[in-house]
């Protein structure tokens, strides 16, 4: 049947999966109850396991269970192929893996599980590279399920996600499970994603290289939720895990959407002490925070908090007292790693707390202003962040459709791409509903959603920003690069793609060659 | 027109588009490898063989390395290899360029 964002979502998975079709963006006040783990009682003495094929042993892992990770290590992650290695290698089939996302390291371990029998269901924020054609080529039977950093947190918190064993790993541990990503060798922040896994796996492991004295504080994962710990020999490459230092984009074209960026934020309603923002990692993003910072000192203005993934300039603006707090959930930079040591006011928070729908109020809820990149955005202000041009699975979720609820959520994206247009008539992957978004930056102007009559108003007349209809700009990039031959797709699924709330917004299929 | 001998132009950087044209005997051959294949793949074949027509070369191997160039970037990009298989790049082809 077609959704209301009008995809054809199959009847047989609706049925078979009992899934409900995408219906609103609106989340309302429903009741749910989330499920409980399993709890074997230690008393903390004999956690310390020497190796990995004790510690499998040990957790009772068993054929056709669910095993998660977090991507927190980004490049950098050891973990995730020497512990898949060595399930692999046990021989254990029929597996779920669910991850809060998998990073191009994973790709050709997963490869090798899913080819072993080992993996047999995947949940993720998003895939790329060789696993992402690998998927998109029929390589996995069932689909993978895409779903938000937000989502993973309501899905862990009703079941839709049971994780049986949790293998996570931290750059330092006592031996008695407590633990913290901000000392040590492979330092990456905030937990976030990963506290979540801590909470509700009914068997938490612990990886590090580095055993402190107990009590190791502060303990973001606490002894309380940890079963095992194990010692490695290294559990990531720091220089990988996050860029080492921002360097601000000189790109023309993307220093022109930063600053018209800018001027939309400055000129909305929200502009004003005490107002909250979500950049995001891309180069125009980071070079938004540049022109913000000028702007707010310019007009006396202070952010009560900014949140997300967090970058050094963001941190930057903390220090300088243009930021009240940092919300973080995740940092995307070694400079925003490091801080969070430092700065009392770089709150991690968990998954459940930055995006989850089903909880008694995210902090994506409180936010005015966020600014969003995509793959393309079409004239009814649906973007894709999964799916290249090719209609390859080539991209995350991430907090994307979450962070999209802001009160002003801001595209920022050029018109084309080489010789892809990324505004476009309809995109090929639905992942956020236009509903949520209200501005689209591109370098040749901005379009408005016709439903954000306050916005058309307060926008119309600031010098160097055009406005357009989105069918304007869509017709302009189509003049630049010419139609596109469309796409041509089996009948398989491949993916399908979760709305935060767990209904079904769009389904990815199989690419013909 | 002949080609005389091999010739180059363009370059591997994105958004451009590389043509190595040579001798052939069995007509207009293309060997396109692009990035957009998907969606553009005709839509250049059909830019490289009209152009290929106006110039009245019936035999040639066209080799084209494409990295999203835009249609008047491939029609440049050609041209300069023409002129330069045919030895005459210091007679250019009016009526096509008009």
């Amino acid at each position: 049947m077609l959704n209301k964002v009008n995809r054809e979502i199959p009847d047989d998975i609706l049925k078979d999966k009992n899934y409900k079709p995408f219906e609103t963006t609106e989340i309302g006040n429903p009741e749910t109850t989330y499920v409980a783990h399993q709890v074997k009682v230690s008393q903390g003495d004999d956690k310390l396991v020497d190796s990995i094929p004790d510690v499998i042993a040990k957790t009772g892992l068993k054929n056709g269970m669910t095993i998660s990770f977090h991507h927190h290590f980004r490049e950098g992650d050891f973990v995730f192929n020497m512990v898949m290695q060595e399930i692999i290698n046990e021989g254990f089939q029929d597996l779920t893996l669910a991850p809060s996302s998998l990073t191009n390291v994973m790709n050709d371990m997963v490869i090798k599980a899913i080819k072993a029998g080992t993996i047999t269901h995947i949940t993720s924020s998003g895939m790329r590279g060789s696993l992402g054609d690998f998927i998109s080529h029929g390589g996995l039977k069932d689909p993978v399920v895409l779903r938000s950093h937000g989502n993973r947190a309501r899905s862990i918190e009703n079941g839709d996600i049971k994780i049986d064993v949790a293998f996570l790993g931290v750059p330092n541990a006592d031996a008695v499970g407590n633990a913290n990503a901000i000392y040590g060798d492979a330092v990456f922040g905030s937990m976030g994603y990963s506290l979540m896994d801590a909470k509700y796996a009914n068997k938490v492991v612990l990886l590090t290289d580095t055993i402190m004295p107990y009590p190791n504080t502060p303990a973001s994962i606490k002894q309380t939720e940890v079963d095992y710990v194990v010692k490695v020999a290294k559990v990531g490459d720091p220089d990988k895990i996050g860029s080492g230092s921002t360097r601000f984009t000189k790109d023309p074209k993307e220093l022109k959407i930063a600053q018209t960026v800018n001027q939309v934020i400055t000129h909305s309603q929200y502009f004003k002490d005490g107002f909250s923002f979500q950049t995001g990692s891309g180069g125009a993003a980071l070079a938004v925070s540049r022109y913000l910072r000028k702007s707010m000192i310019e007009k006396n203005i202070k952010a009560s908090f900014a949140l997300g993934g967090i970058t050094k300039p963001t941190v930057d603006l903390l220090e300088e007292g243009l930021v009240n707090k940092i919300l973080d959930v995740q940092d995307f930079d070694k400079g925003a790693a490091a801080s969070m040591a430092s700065n009392e006011n770089q709150q991690e928070i968990d998954s459940s707390w930055y995006a989850d729908p089903n909880n008694k109020g995210a902090a994506v809820n409180q936010l005015d202003v966020c600014i969003l990149s995509a793959l393309e955005i079409d004239t009814k202000f649906n973007v894709n962040v999964m799916t290249g041009s090719d209609g390859v699975l080539r991209g995350a979720i991430g907090g994307h459709q979450d962070a999209a609820n802001a009160k002003l959520t801001i595209i920022s994206a050029p018109l084309v791409r080489g010789r892809i247009a990324t505004v476009v008539p309809d995109v090929t992957t639905v992942v956020t509903p236009g509903d949520s978004i209200d501005v689209l930056v591109t370098e040749v102007g901005i379009a408005i959603n016709p439903k954000r009559k306050d916005l058309i108003e307060a926008l119309k007349n600031v010098p160097g920003v055009p406005v357009y209809t989105i069918e304007e700009l869509q017709k302009r990039a189509e003049a630049i690069v010419g139609k596109p031959e469309k796409l041509q797709f089996t009948d398989r699924p491949v993916a399908l793609i979760e709305y935060r709330d767990g209904s079904l917004i769009d389904t990815v299929y199989q690419v013909k060659d | 027109m002949e080609i005389k001998h091999t010739a180059l132009a363009g370059t591997l950087e994105s958004s451009d588009i590389q043509f190595t044209l040579s001798k052939g005997d069995s007509g207009v051959e293309i060997n396109l490898d692009s990035q957009v294949e998907k969606q553009f793949g005709k839509q250049i074949r059909k830019v490289i063989t009209d152009l290929l027509a106006e110039y009245g070369i019936e035999n040639v191997k066209v080799r084209a390395v494409d990295k999203g160039a835009l249609d008047c970037t491939i029609k440049a990009r050609l041209i300069a290899a023409i002129q330069r298989a045919t030895d005459t790049k210091n007679q250019p082809n009016w009526e096509v360029l008009g």
